[in-house]
């Protein structure tokens, strides 16, 4: 892994980032709720999650965000060099109660530069068994 | 009822400091699978500069649900929390948050509305650190969804 924060230089509109796919199970949502606090219980509990409709336990919508941003931040090789990154939450990720779970795959490519604050928007798309799961999903990194 | 109109540009009291630990942060980078040094070894965090290591980008996300439950708790907001969906959530970093800072965090409420018998809320959590300097702003948009 980098320790170095990737130069503004050797980045361009319209690099891709490396694509990756990110299992969910059961075990990561409720390592996810321990470690952020977030203990809604349509999250851990799949009775209470289908009699409000679900059609299963769902990943936290934050643990989605958190793992797809994983993509940005590894690239820049700097965690603290993501200034800013926002997502719409466009559809549930179920996780059913197996080995497997859910399978996040994440693709992001570079959508713009500015050269004045050297930074790069890094667009992200994430989907979840071929549907798209967040929207709009942005992250600005600094760059160095 | 979705939420209660009323609520719309209310300002709750600054919260109690939370003391973020290098333990903290490395059981969140762990629940969020990442495996940065930057998140473990100071030295590594030291050698991008930082003064110790260096919490994952949505990190401040535990302190900002932590402000944004007072809304939940608070029986005046009409908001039945079993409903509530989250739509929208966003980041912005002033400044990296790092193992020793202690957090005090001010949350806003910019939208309360019904729109066609959803409740929409639209909360605004600033982050400051021990000094009063901006740390984080966290955004986030969450509908309550109406009665069938």
């Amino acid at each position: 892994m980098r320790v170095a924060l990737r130069r503004f230089e050797d980045v361009s509109v319209g690099d891709e980032l490396t694509s990756r796919s990110f299992p969910l199970r059961r075990v990561d949502l409720v390592r996810y709720a321990g470690a952020s606090g977030d203990f809604n219980v349509i999250h851990w509990n799949e009775r209470v999650a289908r009699s409000v409709g679900l059609p299963d336990v769902i990943a936290h919508g934050m643990l989605t965000m958190a793992v797809a941003g994983r993509l940005a931040s590894d690239w820049a090789g700097d965690p603290a060099a993501v200034v800013e990154y926002g997502t719409r939450f466009t559809r549930p990720v179920p996780v059913p109660d197996d080995d497997e779970g859910a399978l996040l795959e994440v693709g992001g490519v570079v959508a713009a530069l500015d050269a004045q604050a050297r930074t790069a928007r890094i667009d992200l798309v994430a989907t979840a068994a071929g549907a798209k799961v967040l929207g709009r999903a942005q992250a600005v990194v600094r760059l160095g | 009822m979705g939420i209660n109109p009323a609520l719309a540009g209310r300002v709750y009291p600054p919260s109690a400091g939370y003391e973020v630990s290098r333990e903290k942060i490395a059981e969140f980078a762990t629940a969020i699978g990442s495996d940065d040094p930057a998140h473990r070894d100071p030295e590594a965090a030291r050698a991008l500069g930082h003064p110790d290591v260096v919490a994952p980008p949505t990190f401040a996300v535990v302190v900002a649900q932590r402000a944004e439950g007072q809304i939940y708790a608070d029986p005046d907001s009409g908001v039945d929390f079993s409903r509530l969906v989250h739509g929208e959530e966003r980041f912005t970093h002033h400044r990296p948050v790092v193992a020793g800072d202690r957090l005090v965090a001010t949350l806003h409420v910019d939208t309360a509305r019904e729109v066609g018998g959803h409740g929409m809320l639209a909360t605004r959590v600033e982050v400051a650190d021990a000094d009063g300097a901006p740390v984080s702003t966290v955004v986030s948009t969450v509908v309550i969804r109406g009665g069938e």
